[in-house]
């Protein structure tokens, strides 16, 4: 079994072995905000039971045989890892910034894979449908053309140059604006997103999501803000962002199949799905297998 | 002044939400941050709430708690027909207590389903999913009766009444809690009719009703 701890007996909850790629990376299972000190809280990642709890330090052990699990604390969040993970996180350089407003707006649970909800996140062409005059309002429908690569030095998707007319593009906008996009996904189920702030045109808010996959077709979506406002109480900024992603929940819970098909045949991209062909074949290339259709070699 | 002590997310700040847009009542919003802030629990709220539980409707210094009796405060202060809080009708007032009762029952399940499945608040889903479809059995048979005898709404028979507006938002949220409303074609249809109610509003989760269907018949349309 790919998720044997070494030395151990046990096995996932289901029969899959995990792949190498997913193994061995930092996955989040909670807001720090969920585990509060003296707290404790039981989730699940890759069907399989955690615990997590805080005293003298942090902890994070399997509940069917104890085993205690690597831990760290990044971006508002704890991560673990069922093999032998790297000593850090990818980097979100905006987060140490000492005068960003640090948020989790929220960890929601949502019946989708991880993959299929990263995608829709990378996607601008449901603005103005989905979001309707708060990220996007008609006749402004239109997916300018963007560039995307995929580094291999960092091991990243990045999508730039995205640019898309929003009523209200954050808490703090007070009128309609064309607004930059910069999409990273340094992570098979993490992306971050950079995009103008209305209130500092030389900077960037930033708003990551942070998908825990629970099971292959459940996830807990943690969703972190990095913003640059000195206005709006943390109450206002959260909901905020609870509005979008509530809007997004029910066009996420209805994609069929819920995993994300890898296979290029297996659903029709248009020119504005450049990110996602790119994101697709990246998992393709990890071999990733969790959330996701394989392709089928014939 | 009406402000609306919220939280985005709540179905039942939602039915006040509604009630307050089809009534044309200007009101401001204080976003109680429920989750994952628990701002309903802090001190300052629960002065306001000891009950700890939302909406809150404070209106010319009366503080109002909950759904329901937040859709008959405004309902008999704001609407002058009387058409949405018939209280004078003492065949049809009965009833709408009677749905008032079956909106708390189906908040207590498909509601709290929903929020299970959100917030990861502990929950027994299966029995409560089973709660729900028992509810919204229920739900679609009386309306399917009632749309045989040319009433589109629970209770009155040419106009909603606030109780169409108290079972709504549990309803339409459904299936955020894994209960899907794919077998009651009648519930279906009167979430549309609530849809295109004037001033209706939607929340996250909600969208807009369709386009209403053309009665021109399909024979005439083709040619």
């Amino acid at each position: 079994m790919g998720l044997k701890k070494s030395g151990g007996t046990s096995e996932m909850g289901h029969s899959k072995t995990l792949a190498p790629a997913l193994r061995d990376l930092w996955h989040v299972i909670a807001a720090s905000q969920e585990v509060p000190m003296g707290g404790r809280r039981v989730t699940t990642l890759f069907d399989t039971g955690l615990t997590v709890s805080r005293n003298e330090r942090l902890r994070v052990a399997r509940n069917d045989d104890g085993t205690l699990l690597p831990v760290i604390e990044r971006y508002g969040c704890i991560w673990t890892s069922f093999g032998s993970p790297s000593a850090d996180l990818f980097p979100i350089l905006e987060y140490g910034e000492s005068d960003r407003r640090n948020i989790i707006a929220g960890s929601i649970g949502v019946n989708v894979s991880a993959p299929r909800a990263i995608e829709n996140f990378l996607d601008m062409g449901h603005f103005p449908y989905v979001h309707t005059d708060i990220l996007g309002a008609e006749p402004h429908t239109e997916v300018k053309e963007y560039d995307v690569e995929i580094s291999f030095e960092r091991d990243e998707i990045l999508a730039t140059r995205c640019r898309f007319f929003q009523p209200k593009a954050a808490l703090t906008a007070t009128e309609g604006q064309d607004v930059d996009y910069i999409y990273r996904v340094p992570h098979p189920y993490c992306s971050v997103l950079y995009k103008s702030c209305p209130t500092d045109e030389s900077r960037l808010d930033v708003i990551a999501i942070f998908c825990q996959p629970m099971t292959e077709e459940t996830i807990r979506a943690h969703l972190m803000l990095s913003m640059i406002d000195a206005d709006n109480t943390d109450a206002g900024i959260r909901r905020f962002q609870q509005t979008i992603f509530g809007q997004d929940r029910p066009i996420l819970e209805n994609q069929y199949p819920k995993r994300l098909p890898l296979d290029p045949r297996a659903e029709t991209p248009i020119r504005a799905d450049k990110s996602a062909i790119a994101y697709r074949r990246w998992l393709s290339q990890k071999g990733v297998n969790y959330g996701v259709i394989p392709q089928q070699l014939s | 002044m009406v402000t609306l002590y919220d939280f985005e997310l709540s179905a039942n700040c939602y039915s006040v939400r509604l009630m307050l847009s089809i009534l044309g009542v200007h009101y401001e919003t204080v976003s109680v941050d429920i989750y994952p802030g628990s701002d309903n629990r802090s001190e300052w709220f629960g002065k306001l709430n000891p009950e700890g539980t939302l909406p809150v409707l404070v209106d010319g210094g009366y503080i109002i708690s909950d759904a329901n009796p937040c859709l008959i405060h405004l309902a008999g202060k704001y609407d002058d027909t009387d058409r949405w809080h018939p209280i004078q009708d003492w065949m049809v007032y009965p009833l709408m207590l009677g749905w008032f009762d079956f909106a708390r029952r189906l908040t207590a399940s498909a509601g709290v389903a929903r929020t299970g499945v959100a917030f990861g608040w502990n929950a027994d889903l299966p029995a409560l999913q089973a709660e729900a479809h028992r509810l919204l059995r229920r739900l679609d048979e009386h309306l399917w009766f009632g749309e045989k005898q040319g009433r589109d709404w629970l209770v009155a028979g040419e106009h909603p009444t606030i109780a169409d507006i108290a079972v709504f938002p549990d309803v339409v949220l459904s299936e955020e809690g894994g209960v899907s409303r794919q077998d009651y074609p009648a519930v279906r249809r009167w979430l549309d009719r609530v849809r295109r109610i004037p001033g209706f509003v939607v929340m996250s989760g909600v969208f807009p009703a369709a386009p209403e269907r053309s009665t021109v018949p399909l024979d005439l349309r083709r040619s």
